[in-house]
Protein backbone atom coordinates (compact mmCIF):
# COMPACT_ATOMS: atom_id res chain seq x y z
CA UNK A 1 0.00 0.00 0.00
CA UNK A 2 1.32 3.70 -0.92
CA UNK A 3 2.15 5.06 2.66
CA UNK A 4 1.50 9.00 2.46
CA UNK A 5 3.88 9.92 5.11
CA UNK A 6 6.44 8.16 5.06
CA UNK A 7 7.92 6.55 9.12
CA UNK A 8 11.63 6.03 9.07
CA UNK A 9 13.56 4.81 12.22
CA UNK A 10 16.87 6.55 13.25
CA UNK A 11 18.23 5.07 16.30
CA UNK A 12 15.31 4.13 18.74
CA UNK A 13 13.28 6.92 17.17
CA UNK A 14 10.58 6.75 15.02
CA UNK A 15 10.26 10.03 12.22
CA UNK A 16 6.74 10.32 10.26
CA UNK A 17 7.51 12.71 7.64
CA UNK A 18 4.50 14.83 6.26
CA UNK A 19 4.79 14.69 2.55
CA UNK A 20 1.95 16.40 1.69
CA UNK A 21 -2.10 17.67 2.03
CA UNK A 22 -3.79 14.69 4.02
CA UNK A 23 -7.51 14.22 3.76
CA UNK A 24 -9.17 12.20 5.99
CA UNK A 25 -8.70 8.85 4.71
CA UNK A 26 -4.81 8.98 4.99
CA UNK A 27 -4.72 10.95 8.37
CA UNK A 28 -6.73 8.06 9.52
CA UNK A 29 -4.09 5.38 7.71
CA UNK A 30 -1.54 7.41 9.56
CA UNK A 31 -2.72 7.27 12.68
CA UNK A 32 -3.02 3.45 12.57
CA UNK A 33 0.25 3.32 11.46
CA UNK A 34 1.98 5.20 13.53
CA UNK A 35 0.29 3.39 16.66
CA UNK A 36 1.66 0.02 15.67
CA UNK A 37 4.97 1.47 15.71
CA UNK A 38 5.42 3.08 18.74
CA UNK A 39 3.64 -0.19 20.39
CA UNK A 40 6.95 -1.91 18.88
CA UNK A 41 10.05 -2.36 21.38
CA UNK A 42 12.96 0.02 21.59
CA UNK A 43 10.44 3.07 20.71
CA UNK A 44 12.15 6.15 22.56
CA UNK A 45 10.78 8.29 20.62
CA UNK A 46 8.42 9.57 17.71
CA UNK A 47 8.69 12.98 15.95
CA UNK A 48 6.09 13.99 13.68
CA UNK A 49 7.13 16.50 11.09
CA UNK A 50 4.59 19.10 10.07
CA UNK A 51 6.43 21.07 7.65
CA UNK A 52 4.89 21.03 4.65
CA UNK A 53 1.18 21.44 5.95
CA UNK A 54 0.01 24.43 5.61
CA UNK A 55 -3.13 23.85 7.20
CA UNK A 56 -3.80 22.12 10.48
CA UNK A 57 -7.59 21.99 11.38
CA UNK A 58 -9.61 20.00 14.59
CA UNK A 59 -9.54 16.59 13.08
CA UNK A 60 -5.60 16.76 12.46
CA UNK A 61 -5.45 18.21 15.51
CA UNK A 62 -7.50 15.46 17.58
CA UNK A 63 -5.58 12.87 15.50
CA UNK A 64 -2.53 14.55 17.36
CA UNK A 65 -4.10 14.26 20.67
CA UNK A 66 -5.05 10.71 19.89
CA UNK A 67 -1.73 9.52 19.23
CA UNK A 68 -0.02 11.33 22.08
CA UNK A 69 -2.57 9.58 24.19
CA UNK A 70 -0.73 6.24 23.18
CA UNK A 71 2.13 7.44 23.40
CA UNK A 72 2.15 8.26 26.54
CA UNK A 73 1.15 5.12 28.06
CA UNK A 74 3.68 3.70 26.23
CA UNK A 75 6.34 6.19 27.67
CA UNK A 76 7.33 6.98 24.47
CA UNK A 77 7.93 11.08 24.37
CA UNK A 78 6.17 12.88 21.13
CA UNK A 79 7.59 15.75 19.56
CA UNK A 80 5.65 18.11 16.41
CA UNK A 81 8.41 19.17 14.58
CA UNK A 82 7.95 22.26 11.90
CA UNK A 83 4.76 23.68 12.38
CA UNK A 84 4.71 26.99 10.60
CA UNK A 85 4.11 30.27 12.69
CA UNK A 86 0.73 30.89 10.66
CA UNK A 87 -0.47 27.43 11.51
CA UNK A 88 0.74 27.61 15.76
CA UNK A 89 -1.39 31.05 15.99
CA UNK A 90 -4.40 29.70 14.09
CA UNK A 91 -4.68 26.70 16.30
CA UNK A 92 -4.29 28.83 19.46
CA UNK A 93 -6.97 31.48 17.98
CA UNK A 94 -9.31 28.26 17.24
CA UNK A 95 -9.16 27.42 20.98
CA UNK A 96 -6.72 23.67 20.18
CA UNK A 97 -3.83 23.18 22.19
CA UNK A 98 -1.55 20.45 21.69
CA UNK A 99 -0.80 20.12 25.33
CA UNK A 100 2.09 17.67 26.45
CA UNK A 101 3.27 17.44 23.08
CA UNK A 102 6.71 18.96 22.49
CA UNK A 103 7.59 21.12 19.37
CA UNK A 104 10.69 21.27 17.85
CA UNK A 105 11.21 23.88 14.89
CA UNK A 106 12.50 21.57 12.42
CA UNK A 107 13.09 17.64 12.44
CA UNK A 108 17.09 18.12 13.56
CA UNK A 109 16.18 20.18 16.55
CA UNK A 110 13.47 17.60 17.13
CA UNK A 111 15.87 14.75 16.98
CA UNK A 112 18.35 17.00 19.44
CA UNK A 113 15.48 16.86 22.07
CA UNK A 114 14.79 13.61 22.12
CA UNK A 115 18.42 12.65 22.81
CA UNK A 116 18.41 15.19 25.25
CA UNK A 117 15.54 15.67 27.40
CA UNK A 118 15.14 18.67 29.40
CA UNK A 119 18.23 20.34 28.26
CA UNK A 120 16.56 23.01 26.28
CA UNK A 121 13.25 25.06 27.52
CA UNK B 1 -14.44 40.03 -9.67
CA UNK B 2 -12.82 37.47 -7.70
CA UNK B 3 -15.07 34.62 -7.02
CA UNK B 4 -15.01 30.99 -6.55
CA UNK B 5 -17.42 27.98 -5.57
CA UNK B 6 -16.47 24.40 -4.72
CA UNK B 7 -19.17 21.51 -4.76
CA UNK B 8 -18.32 19.65 -1.09
CA UNK B 9 -19.64 16.00 -1.33
CA UNK B 10 -16.00 14.07 -0.32
CA UNK B 11 -12.76 14.79 1.35
CA UNK B 12 -11.16 15.53 -1.83
CA UNK B 13 -13.20 18.44 -1.85
CA UNK B 14 -12.19 19.72 1.04
CA UNK B 15 -8.49 19.86 0.04
CA UNK B 16 -9.64 21.82 -2.89
CA UNK B 17 -11.89 24.07 -1.52
CA UNK B 18 -9.56 25.40 1.42
CA UNK B 19 -6.50 25.59 -1.61
CA UNK B 20 -8.67 27.35 -3.63
CA UNK B 21 -9.73 29.80 -0.98
CA UNK B 22 -6.21 30.37 0.07
CA UNK B 23 -5.52 31.57 -3.31
CA UNK B 24 -8.43 33.89 -3.50
CA UNK B 25 -7.13 35.26 0.15
CA UNK B 26 -3.74 35.51 -1.77
CA UNK B 27 -4.70 37.30 -4.46
CA UNK B 28 -6.48 39.57 -2.30
CA UNK B 29 -2.76 40.53 -0.57
CA UNK B 30 -4.01 39.10 3.12
CA UNK B 31 -0.91 38.11 5.11
CA UNK B 32 0.15 34.78 5.26
CA UNK B 33 -1.28 33.92 8.66
CA UNK B 34 -4.89 35.61 7.38
CA UNK B 35 -4.55 32.76 4.08
CA UNK B 36 -3.76 30.07 6.76
CA UNK B 37 -7.04 31.15 8.69
CA UNK B 38 -9.04 31.43 6.26
CA UNK B 39 -7.95 28.25 4.98
CA UNK B 40 -8.53 26.14 7.90
CA UNK B 41 -12.32 28.18 8.69
CA UNK B 42 -12.77 26.71 5.19
CA UNK B 43 -11.42 23.02 6.12
CA UNK B 44 -13.80 22.80 9.50
CA UNK B 45 -16.83 23.95 7.46
CA UNK B 46 -16.54 21.89 4.71
CA UNK B 47 -15.93 19.22 6.36
CA UNK B 48 -19.06 19.64 8.32
CA UNK B 49 -20.68 19.71 4.90
CA UNK B 50 -19.31 16.11 4.22
CA UNK B 51 -20.25 14.90 7.40
CA UNK B 52 -23.69 15.93 8.44
CA UNK B 53 -24.99 16.94 5.06
CA UNK B 54 -23.39 14.79 2.54
CA UNK B 55 -23.03 17.60 0.49
CA UNK B 56 -23.64 21.17 -0.07
CA UNK B 57 -21.30 24.26 -1.95
CA UNK B 58 -19.06 27.02 -0.56
CA UNK B 59 -18.53 30.52 -2.21
CA UNK B 60 -15.22 32.05 -1.43
CA UNK B 61 -15.42 36.03 -2.96
CA UNK B 62 -14.14 39.26 -2.86
CA UNK B 63 -15.28 42.29 -0.69
CA UNK B 64 -15.08 45.90 -1.70
CA UNK B 65 -16.35 48.32 0.72
CA UNK B 66 -15.41 51.83 0.69
CA UNK B 67 -11.77 51.80 1.89
CA UNK B 68 -12.48 48.09 2.70
CA UNK B 69 -11.25 45.06 0.97
CA UNK B 70 -12.21 41.72 2.31
CA UNK B 71 -12.93 38.04 1.71
CA UNK B 72 -16.79 36.76 1.84
CA UNK B 73 -17.02 32.58 2.49
CA UNK B 74 -20.94 31.62 1.93
CA UNK B 75 -21.55 28.08 3.12
CA UNK B 76 -24.82 26.21 1.73
CA UNK B 77 -26.11 23.08 2.46
CA UNK B 78 -29.29 20.92 2.57
CA UNK B 79 -28.69 18.81 5.11
CA UNK B 80 -30.71 17.77 8.18
CA UNK B 81 -29.83 21.67 10.07
CA UNK B 82 -28.98 22.09 13.69
CA UNK B 83 -31.57 22.05 16.08
CA UNK B 84 -29.70 24.10 18.63
CA UNK B 85 -27.40 26.58 17.18
CA UNK B 86 -25.82 28.08 20.31
CA UNK B 87 -25.30 25.16 21.68
CA UNK B 88 -23.41 23.89 18.01
CA UNK B 89 -21.22 27.02 18.45
CA UNK B 90 -20.38 26.11 21.85
CA UNK B 91 -16.59 24.62 22.45
CA UNK B 92 -16.15 21.47 22.83
CA UNK B 93 -19.76 20.39 21.79
CA UNK B 94 -19.94 17.79 19.27
CA UNK B 95 -22.12 15.07 18.22
CA UNK B 96 -19.80 12.99 16.45
CA UNK B 97 -17.27 12.49 18.77
CA UNK B 98 -15.01 15.33 17.49
CA UNK B 99 -13.35 18.03 19.59
CA UNK B 100 -16.37 20.71 19.07
CA UNK B 101 -13.98 23.20 17.91
CA UNK B 102 -15.04 23.53 14.39
CA UNK B 103 -17.95 25.78 14.29
CA UNK B 104 -16.60 28.10 17.39
CA UNK B 105 -12.89 28.15 15.63
CA UNK B 106 -14.10 29.24 12.21
CA UNK B 107 -15.95 31.91 14.19
CA UNK B 108 -13.06 33.27 15.95
CA UNK B 109 -11.26 32.99 12.79
CA UNK B 110 -12.84 35.32 10.88
CA UNK B 111 -14.44 38.89 11.90
CA UNK B 112 -18.30 38.10 11.30
CA UNK B 113 -19.72 34.75 11.27
CA UNK B 114 -23.43 34.12 10.87
CA UNK B 115 -25.22 30.82 10.89
CA UNK B 116 -28.72 29.89 10.07
CA UNK B 117 -30.19 26.60 9.98
CA UNK B 118 -33.82 25.17 9.30
CA UNK B 119 -34.10 21.69 10.65
CA UNK B 120 -34.54 19.35 7.78
CA UNK B 121 -34.03 22.11 5.18
CA UNK B 122 -30.62 23.16 5.65
CA UNK B 123 -27.74 25.17 7.15
CA UNK B 124 -26.16 28.29 5.82
CA UNK B 125 -23.20 30.65 6.66
CA UNK B 126 -21.68 33.77 5.76
CA UNK B 127 -18.22 34.56 7.16
CA UNK B 128 -16.05 38.09 6.39
CA UNK B 129 -12.67 38.18 6.69
CA UNK B 130 -11.41 42.53 6.89
CA UNK B 131 -7.92 42.95 4.98
CA UNK B 132 -6.11 44.11 8.07
N1 LIG C 1 -23.63 21.70 8.27
C1 LIG C 1 -24.13 21.08 9.36
N2 LIG C 1 -25.33 20.42 9.30
C2 LIG C 1 -25.86 19.80 10.38
N3 LIG C 1 -25.26 19.77 11.59
C3 LIG C 1 -24.06 20.41 11.73
C4 LIG C 1 -23.44 21.09 10.63
N4 LIG C 1 -22.28 21.62 11.08
C5 LIG C 1 -22.18 21.31 12.37
N5 LIG C 1 -23.26 20.57 12.79
C6 LIG C 1 -23.51 20.08 14.16
O1 LIG C 1 -22.85 20.95 15.07
C7 LIG C 1 -21.93 20.19 15.90
C8 LIG C 1 -20.70 21.04 16.19
O2 LIG C 1 -19.94 21.25 15.00
P1 LIG C 1 -18.37 21.52 15.11
O3 LIG C 1 -17.82 21.62 13.74
O4 LIG C 1 -18.17 22.69 16.02
O5 LIG C 1 -17.80 20.24 15.87
P2 LIG C 1 -17.60 18.76 15.31
O6 LIG C 1 -17.74 18.73 13.83
O7 LIG C 1 -18.50 17.84 16.05
O8 LIG C 1 -16.08 18.44 15.73
P3 LIG C 1 -14.75 19.06 15.04
O9 LIG C 1 -15.20 20.07 14.04
O10 LIG C 1 -13.99 19.70 16.17
O11 LIG C 1 -14.03 17.92 14.43
C9 LIG C 1 -21.63 18.94 15.12
O12 LIG C 1 -21.25 17.88 15.96
C10 LIG C 1 -22.97 18.68 14.42
O13 LIG C 1 -23.88 18.03 15.29
MG1 LIG D 1 -16.73 20.10 12.63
Amino acid sequence: MQQQVPILKIDDFWIASVQGSLHDQDVIEFKQALLSKITQPKSNGLIIDLTVLDVVDSFVTKTLIDIRGLAKLMGVPVVIAGMSPAVAITLVEMGLSLEGIDTALNLQKGLDKLRNPGKER
Amino acid sequence: MLERRSSIENELDIIAARRCAKEVAKELGFSTVDQVRIATAISELARNIVLYAKEGSIVVRALCEGEREGLEILVADKGPGIPNIELAMTDGYSTAGGLGAGLPGARRLMDTFRIDSQLGQGTTIVARKWKA
